[in-house]
């Protein structure tokens, strides 16, 4: 039997890093992912790993893009302020194809914002957010087993693309204790032949995202635009509910997921028809799910801890001769499935009317 | 008769193993390229080249793992210390130093290269302090000189609008992290001797384990400076050396061994 414990989103996120083999952890302090912080503090060292605690998300960064160089698995996490400020070191990494893992512990913003969770850093993590042409990969979990599970697909994925990869959780599912069943650990690390090693008996290594002409930089840039695309065809996933009878179909990730699933369940009680799409990862995001369901299902409600993020790209991936519906909440105030469920039954009067 | 000099066959001077067969693209007189060839040559009599890592930086030197004929990567603008420091824990084998100019030392990076020190990181920092921003066309750095023209201080340095200059060894050598600390120049042969020198002991720091190594060179930017190179080497004299006094700031007991064991060899 495999051990199953109970433990905080937060936790199950660091115990998947150290299963995953990550040879470096480094952060700084922010509410609500402190535990991830101080649980690495204690093991890290206990494995004989790196931790360093930086004076700053900018530092953290850039330690990771050095670990990362250095051709180790390596982590680092936060929160929505402390990811903003990380955005010029992730467009370097992505620029100079660095494999790493970047936790993103989401709270209510902007400015300041609370420390409520949230998913208003979707734009942000999944459309790029630093500068230039580039993607990240973005993981959603939606439990506390997943938590720890995608943090190790997070390093498999990471390794597999030479890209950064997010996990984009929020404050709610950081701190919720889930009974989570431990993995095994993985024991094979790749071969990283590109890495800062030192030059001994081979060519030197370099590990840059410049090139002072144009036209040869953007050759470079159309590799990493090749690779993107690879990513949007082999790495979509997402989990499906209900989805074969279903009118309505509720799209969401994360904890509004959790939210949508009770409200489905409620919604399923009073007769109604309802289904979830929830995506796994976000980029690559499942449109063409999304879209094939639009050739049977007209009704979509998205519900999204943000103030109309995510639902643009089911807008896109649906069409916009479709309903979508939204179901929000933003800054730092958890979904409650009763306004999801709301929503259900208003649509679902309209359609009878129609 | 018998000419006084070597024979043809005996090699006197040549170009550092550590060196890359890549040209420098510096403005003739500048300084970066001497303080190069000084870490090249060190490098090579440490017998480091497959330990080395240039950690560079954004400023003129920004392509500095071209030069070199090892391991090198790029950091972002002033995060070279949080990446060396990386480097380090992750593979302490490795030698890692930072080159590091004054914008991106002691304006945009200075929270990384306090830490760094401060938490004692074996790492190597060359850090060439040309008092100007040197790649974007001359603007003031943190180290211009009060009075001193640069494109964003056009009537000289003002310290009402423009604050003080940073004395960066004294202010790093008040922090109990760092074993060595100190301020070098490159504007003449005996001058040069002495920044060498200075940069191996550095580079020897951090062999011993003995913590944070960092040294100053002062250094000609003759384009922004606006004069011709060889007057640039007495500008420097005239303005530098006054304001950024040469001189070892910080050496730990443990580095001062290792000062007395190479005079002994
Ligand atoms: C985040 C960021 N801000 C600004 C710049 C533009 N920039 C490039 S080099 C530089 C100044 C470099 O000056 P210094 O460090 O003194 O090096 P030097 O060129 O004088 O050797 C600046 C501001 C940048 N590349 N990145
Ligand atoms: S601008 Fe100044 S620092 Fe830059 S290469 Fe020219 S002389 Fe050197
Ligand atoms: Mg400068």
């Amino acid at each position: 039997m495999p051990k199953k414990i109970l433990m905080a989103g937060n936790i199950a996120i660091a115990e998947g890093a150290i299963l995953a083999g990550c040879q470096a952890y480094f952060g700084y302090p922010i509410t609500p992912q402190n535990e991830l912080l101080e649980h690495m503090a204690k093991r890290m060292p206990e494995e004989g790993r790196v931790f360093v605690q930086t004076e700053s998300e900018l530092a953290a960064i850039s330690m990771l893009y050095g670990a990362a160089a250095a051709g180790c698995r390596a982590m680092t996490s936060t929160s929505s302020p402390g990811f903003s400020l990380q955005q010029e070191g992730i467009s370097y990494m992505a620029g100079a194809e660095l494999p790493a893992v970047l936790v993103n512990v989401m709270r209510g913003g902007p400015g300041l914002g609370n420390i409520g969770g949230a998913q208003g850093d979707y734009f942000q993590a999944t459309k790029g957010g630093g500068h230039g042409d580039y993607r990240l990969i973005n993981l959603a979990p939606a439990s506390a087993q997943e938590m720890m599970d995608l943090t190790m697909l997070a390093f498999e994925l990471a390794d597999k693309y030479r890209n950064p990869v997010v996990l984009l959780t929020d404050g709610f599912l950081g701190q919720a204790m889930e009974p989570v069943i431990i993995r095994q650990p993985v024991t094979e690390l790749p071969d990283k032949p590109w890495a800062i090693t030192g030059a001994a008996g081979r060519p030197k290594n370099v590990i840059n995202s410049f090139e002072m002409e144009p036209a040869n930089f953007q050759p470079r840039v159309s590799l990493l635009l090749q690779k993107f695309e690879r990513i949007k065809q082999n790495e979509v996933r997402y989990q499906g509910i209900h989805l074969d009878d279903a009118s309505l179909v509720i799209v969401a990730y994360g904890s509004a997921s959790r939210s949508a699933l009770t409200a489905l369940k409620m919604a399923r009680q009073k007769g109604l028809r309802v289904g979830l799409l929830r995506p796994i990862t976000l980029f690559p995001f499942p449109y063409q799910i999304l879209a094939d369901l639009a050739q049977k299902v007209s009704d979509f409600l998205v519900a999204e801890l943000s103030s109309g993020q995510f639902i643009e790209d089911v807008k896109l991936a649906v069409g916009l001769d479709k309903r979508v519906e939204l179901a929000s909440q933003y800054g730092g105030v958890p979904l409650a499935p009763e306004t999801i469920l709301e929503t259900i039954e208003r649509m679902s009067k309209v359609t009878i009317g129609r | 008769m018998t000419l006084d000099t070597p024979e043809l066959d005996t090699v006197l001077y040549h170009k550092p193993e550590a060196l890359e067969d890549y040209p420098f693209h510096f403005c003739p007189g500048c300084g970066h390229g001497i303080v190069f060839r000084l870490i090249a040559e060190v490098i090579d009599e440490l017998k480091i080249k497959e330990r080395a890592v240039c950690v560079a930086s954004i400023g003129c030197t920004v392509t500095s793992y071209h030069y070199f004929n090892f391991d090198g990567l790029e950091s972002a603008h002033g995060r070279a210390p949080a990446v060396a420091t990386a480097i380090k824990r992750c593979r302490p084998n490795l030698v890692p130093f930072t080159y590091q100019g004054d914008g991106d030392l002691a304006a945009i990076g200075t929270a990384e290269i306090v830490h760094a020190c401060a938490r004692g990181e074996n790492i190597t920092t060359i850090f060439a302090n040309n008092a100007i921003y040197g790649m974007t066309g001359g603007q003031m750095a943190p180290t211009t000189l009060l009075g001193m023209y640069s494109t964003s201080t056009p009537g000289g340095r003002q310290p009402s609008r423009a604050g003080y200059p940073i004395r960066v060894c004294e202010m790093l050598s008040t922090l109990d992290g760092p074993a060595y600390v100190a301020r070098v120049s490159v504007h003449n042969p005996a001058a040069v001797r002495k920044a060498k020198q200075a940069i191996k002991l550095a580079f020897r720091a951090q062999l011993a384990n003995l913590g944070m190594s960092l040294v100053e060179v002062l250094s000609p930017c003759p384009t922004n400076w606006r004069v011709e190179p060889v007057k640039a080497m007495d500008w420097l004299v005239e303005h530098l050396l006054p304001q950024y006094p040469l001189g070892e700031y910080k050496v730990i007991p443990a580095v001062a061994d290792l000062k007395k064991e190479s005079r002994r060899a």
